[in-house]
Parts: structure tokens; C-alpha cells; sequence
């Protein structure tokens, strides 16, 4: 376990690095005169261009610029909005919304997935089973820019059974819309492994020798089915934030949520380059930390994957 | 794999008792499913929509006349018209071309790139598959959208533009991560087979080995993916263009069109309700075509 564990540090190390320099180049290319986009239509003067030259050592080259972003990025200094406010307190007042409605999303997925999948998985070849398999098609073939606006048409609008829109200290009920909207998009391939593995782990030999020996089948299923079949969904959860975060930006804007993905909507709309720039490094980080602990996690659950 | 014991995919018309190719099994199966039928003629529909929108609708989507602002459906615009006081269903129509322009030439970039990480990570292993390999990680700790919000705002800092350049390269940049990895692995196991130790025996270089006997093996789960990505390259120009850095200025797009509409919902819905059904109608369709093509060509995963 310890061998795993340093090895899957280093590659993370590497991962980490490798992917904030890549987002870094990305922002780098073709970038054109950052201080005219500061100052704005101003004129400014020659001294004034030196010495913000200076401050965000514009002169040096790429590697060494490289170097201070990461160096801001791992000190918690992740640069000042265009507003001239911290990006690290626009995070600190963004993040608690986006958390609250990202857990119920993935709750109200997760909850659907594996109650859906068992019965799916045992039931293979059934009207419930493809029933299921053509919903999920169709969910999984919802983009987030139809999804999030129509749900809140039918339900919010035309219906009335949810709120429309959900404000900075929204509760439980306010979010609800929107989670599921987020939800949507991860349930149809968390859905499809559950149901996946459950059919696989039902022809296992452990499964036969449980029923042999005379348990019952609730027990057989709940105990021996279950709990091999949802470490490949665990998984998941690392690869599904980065369709979450995504999926965020589209439904805070779209049911005015002030959390992290509204404001970097908002960046992008006003053209705030170390908005979206600062947040973005951020989420990447975040989705980084949350596949490392999902690894380690899933060693802990499945010993075949420490002794590969 | 099945693939060792069947032959090499050879002329369709074959002698009665004479195993189908790889291929022909999979168009025997495809024939009989009806997503597929569905999915294709859905994509007919678009692709003519993409190419000949004159032929749906004779009204021009550019028309536009503030008086005729959120009016209802009626006989000369059936979806009605927008805030703009545009035709909703020729700005609809319309519409498609874009979608599938950027969709079709963000996902050859990505299988050109996919496809040459992929086969050279696979076939030559050893030290280049590690550097290659590991660069994939790096690219997939990136999620999608976030590094395409970085990319095209970059891309696409030119004013006069209308986008459709940026928003395909940067889509084609940054996807081709999957399709790398699958060819990759079906590379693998495509090399270690007994056909091509035999090729190989027989005096067949690299090339011959690579694009004779290796790489007509190895494109079925390759396809099957690039089909899924052009479903997934079309609903993520429309969320870029939803979020202003996708197609912009006077292009048409059902991200724009979805992005203008959600801020009059209350006032008139039709705006709304169209673009995202033509959008979801054709991602869906390229997804179920990848679905059945999945199913025809690897029957064991049903």
C-alpha cells in the first residue's frame, strides 16, 4: 500500500505540473499587450509601462513566468480580478453555494444510479432493463445548454413546483432544480457501470458459492453483489467532477446561483482575463486532488490494484 | 480477441459458406438495428439542413424586424419569432451549419492527433509509449471545457471573426485524448497476435505491418468513439457559444440562439424550446449511431 501510494504521488506530482503548464501555455499564446487591456482605453505613460512591466515581470521569459504563476498558485495567491478584488476572496465568498449544490448533485445521481443499475444489472433483457438503457441514451445525449434551461421552463416557469432562480444562501428546496439538472449529467454513465458490474459480479464464483451455502438473496445481492460492484462507480466520482464543473458554469448562470461557476461565467462575459484565468487553475487543481484521493480510495476498497 | 480467428476484411460478395469479414458481421447486425436507422436518417435530415437550409425554409434567418418582436407561431414562421423579431425556425435551420462544420472538422483534428499518438504509443512502445502515455494524463487532468474556456478565449481574440475557426481548433486540440487512449490499447493487443508474427516473419517492414495488418484491426472501438466525440464536439461548441466564447457576431448558432433566448423565457418560449431541440435531437443521434455501431461490432457487451 505505502509503494502505491508514493507512486501514485510522484505521478501526481508530475500530472500537477504538467497540467498547470499546459493550461498555463494555453493562456500564454497569442496573448497581446496585457497592460493596454489593463488600463483600458487610459493613456499610459512610459514610466507607468515599466513599472508594471516590472510588478508582473512581463521582460522575463515564458519559463520564468511559468514559475511565479505557479509559485502564486501554491502560495494561495491566484491574482487580482480586473475589478481589483482577490481572486481568492471572490473564491472564498463563491465556493460554499457551488459545494452544497455539487454534493446534492451527486447524491440525487448516485442514489439514482445504484438503486436503477441493481435492479437493471439483475434484471438484464427486461422491459425495465432496456427501458433504463434508452433513458440513459437520451440523458447522456443532453447537452447542459438544453437540460439546464428548459428544466427551469416546465418546472420552474410553466409548472411552478420549483423556484426559478436560487440566491447566495439558497437552502435545500432551492437547489433541488438545479442538483438535478447537474445530476443529469453524470447519472447515465454511473448508471450503465453500476449496471455493468452488477451483471459481471452476478456470475462470479463468490456469488454461486453464497447462494450454495444457503443465504438468502437479499443478503446475496445487498452484501456480496453490492459492495463488489460499486468500487468501479467510486471511481467515477473523480472523472464525473470534471463534467460537474463544467455542467456548473452553465446551470449557476442559468438559475443565478452566485457560486464559482456564475462568476466565471461572468469573467468570461466581461473579458476578465485573471478571472477566468485564476479560476480556472483553481477548478483544474481541485479536479487534480479529488482523482488523486479517488485513486488511493479505490486501492483501499480493491487490494488487486495495489499489487499490480 | 475475436479478431484473430477472422479473416481479414475482404470483397463483400463472398462464396455461400464462406465466413463474413469483421466488418460484414458488424453491417449484418447494424442492418437489423433500429437506432441505428433511426440515428441515420436523423443525420440525413441535419447534414441536409447543413448543407441546403433553402431547401427547409424560404424565409431569411437575418430578416429581422423589431415590430414582429416574441410574435406567435403563425403560417409564415411556424415557431414564431424571437426577440430580435427573427424567424425562430429558419434561424434554426440555419443553424445546423455551424454545428456540424465545427463538429465534423473539430473531430478530424482530434482523430488526426488521437491517431498518431495512439498508433505510435502502441506500436512502438518502450520509452515512447511512457512519454506519450503520460502526456495523456496530463492532458485528461484537464476537464474539457475548462481548458477549451482558456484556449478560445485565446484563439479567438480577433474581433472581426465570427469564431468558427477558434472554436474548431480549439475542440480539436483538446479531445483527442480518448481517441488516443482506445487506439492504443487496441494497438496492444492487435500487435502481440499471431497474424502479425507471421507478417512479420514474412519480411513485412513497419509500414506494412502498421497499415496492412494492425490498423484495419484496431479502428472499430477508434470509430465508435470519434462517432460519440462529433455528438459531444456539437453540444460543446454550442456551451462555448452559450457562454460568448464560441461562435460569435453574426454567426448563427443554437448556443447563441439558446444563450439570447433564456433572458425572455417568461415573455415567449418558443425561442428557447426549438434551438435545444435540434441541438439535443442531433447530439443524440451521433450518440446512438456510436451506440450501435459499439453493439454491431462488439456483441458481447450487450
Amino acid at each position: 500500500m505505502f509503494r502505491y501510494i508514493v507512486r501514485r504521488l510522484l505521478q501526481m506530482v508530475l500530472t500537477f505540473f504538467g497540467a498547470t503548464f499546459v493550461v498555463y501555455a494555453l493562456m500564454f499564446a497569442a496573448q497581446d499587450d496585457p497592460i493596454q487591456a489593463l488600463v483600458g482605453e487610459r493613456p499610459i505613460t512610459p514610466s507607468q509601462r515599466t513599472a508594471l512591466t516590472e510588478r508582473f515581470h512581463l521582460d522575463d521569459n515564458f519559463f520564468a513566468q511559468y514559475w511565479y504563476y505557479m509559485k502564486g498558485l501554491l502560495t494561495g495567491d491566484f491574482g487580482t480580478s480586473l475589478t481589483n478584488r482577490k481572486i481568492a476572496d471572490m473564491l472564498a465568498d463563491a465556493w460554499p453555494v457551488t459545494l452544497r449544490l455539487s454534493l446534492l448533485a451527486i447524491v440525487i445521481a448516485a442514489t439514482i444510479a445504484i438503486l436503477a443499475g441493481v435492479v437493471s444489472g439483475i434484471r438484464r433483457g427486461s422491459i425495465f432493463d432496456n427501458a433504463t438503457l434508452a433513458i440513459t441514451l437520451v440523458v447522456l445525449a443532453m447537452p447542459i445548454v438544453v437540460l439546464a434551461p428548459l428544466a427551469q421552463l416546465v418546472f420552474g416557469i410553466k409548472l411552478g413546483w420549483f423556484p426559478v432562480t436560487a440566491g447566495q444562501d439558497a437552502g435545500l428546496w432551492q437547489l433541488l432544480l438545479p442538483a438535478t439538472v447537474l445530476a443529469s449529467l453524470v447519472v447515465a454513465t454511473e448508471l450503465r457501470v453500476t449496471r455493468a458490474s452488477v451483471a459481471e459480479n452476478l456470475r462470479a464464483d463468490y456469488v454461486r458459492t453464497a447462494k450454495a451455502k444457503g443465504l438468502t438473496r437479499a443478503r446475496v445481492i445487498g452484501v456480496h453483489v453490492l459492495r463488489n460492484s460499486l468500487i468501479p462507480v467510486i471511481t467515477l466520482i473523480g472523472v464525473d467532477l470534471g463534467a460537474l464543473m463544467s455542467g456548473a458554469i452553465v446551470t449557476e448562470k442559468v438559475f443565478n446561483i452566485p457560486g464559482v461557476g456564475f462568476n466565471l461565467f461572468r469573467g468570461i462575459r466581461t473579458e476578465d482575463g485573471p478571472l477566468v484565468v485564476g479560476f480556472v487553475s483553481v477548478l483544474v487543481i481541485v479536479f487534480l486532488v479529488v482523482n488523486l484521493i479517488v485513486d488511493l480510495l479505490y486501492a483501499v476498497l480493491d487490494p488487486r490494484i495495489r499489487y499490480e | 480477441m475475436s479478431e484473430s480467428v477472422m479473416p481479414k476484411p475482404g470483397p463483400t460478395e463472398q462464396a455461400p459458406g464462406k465466413p463474413r469479414s469483421l466488418a460484414g458481421d458488424a453491417w449484418h447486425d447494424l442492418r437489423r438495428s433500429k437506432i441505428f436507422w433511426l440515428a441515420a436518417v436523423l443525420i440525413a435530415v441535419i447534414l441536409l439542413m447543413a448543407a441546403w437550409p433553402s431547401l427547409f425554409t424560404s424565409a431569411d434567418p437575418r430578416d429581422c424586424v423589431l415590430a414582429r418582436q416574441h410574435r406567435g407561431p403563425s403560417g409564415a414562421a411556424i415557431f414564431g419569432y424571437d426577440f430580435q423579431g427573427c424567424d425562430v425556425y429558419a434561424k434554426t435551420v440555419y443553424g445546423a451549419r455551424y454545428s456540424i462544420v465545427v463538429g465534423v472538422f473539430a473531430t478530424l483534428i482530434a482523430g488526426l492527433i488521437g491517431a498518431v499518438f495512439g498508433l505510435a504509443a502502441g506500436f512502438f512502445g518502450g520509452w515512447l509509449d511512457a512519454i506519450l502515455s503520460r502526456f495523456i494524463d496530463v492532458m485528461l487532468g484537464i476537464p474539457l471545457l475548462l481548458g477549451a474556456i482558456v484556449l478560445a478565449k485565446r484563439l479567438s481574440a480577433d474581433p472581426q471573426s465570427n469564431g468558427v475557426l477558434a472554436v474548431t481548433v480549439t475542440l480539436g486540440l483538446l479531445g483527442w485524448t480518448t481517441a488516443a487512449r482506445v487506439l492504443r490499447s487496441s494497438v496492444v493487443a492487435a500487435k502481440n497476435q499471431d497474424y502479425v508474427a507471421a507478417a512479420r516473419m514474412l519480411g513485412a517492414g513497419n509500414n506494412r505491418l502498421l497499415f496492412r495488418h494492425i490498423l484495419p484491426n484496431s479502428m472499430a472501438s477508434y470509430i465508435v468513439v470519434l462517432t460519440i466525440l462529433l455528438g459531444i464536439n456539437i453540444a460543446s461548441e454550442a456551451t462555448l457559444s452559450f457562454l460568448g466564447i464560441g461562435l460569435k457576431g453574426n454567426a448563427i448558432s443554437w448556443g447563441i440562439a439558446i444563450s439570447e433566448a433564456t433572458g425572455y423565457v417568461r415573455v415567449a418560449a418558443g425561442p428557447l424550446i426549438w434551438p435545444a431541440l435540434f441541438l439535443a435531437a442531433t447530439v443524440l443521434a451521433f450518440i446512438m449511431l456510436g451506440d450501435a455501431v459499439r453493439d454491431a461490432f462488439d456483441p458481447k457487451l450487450r
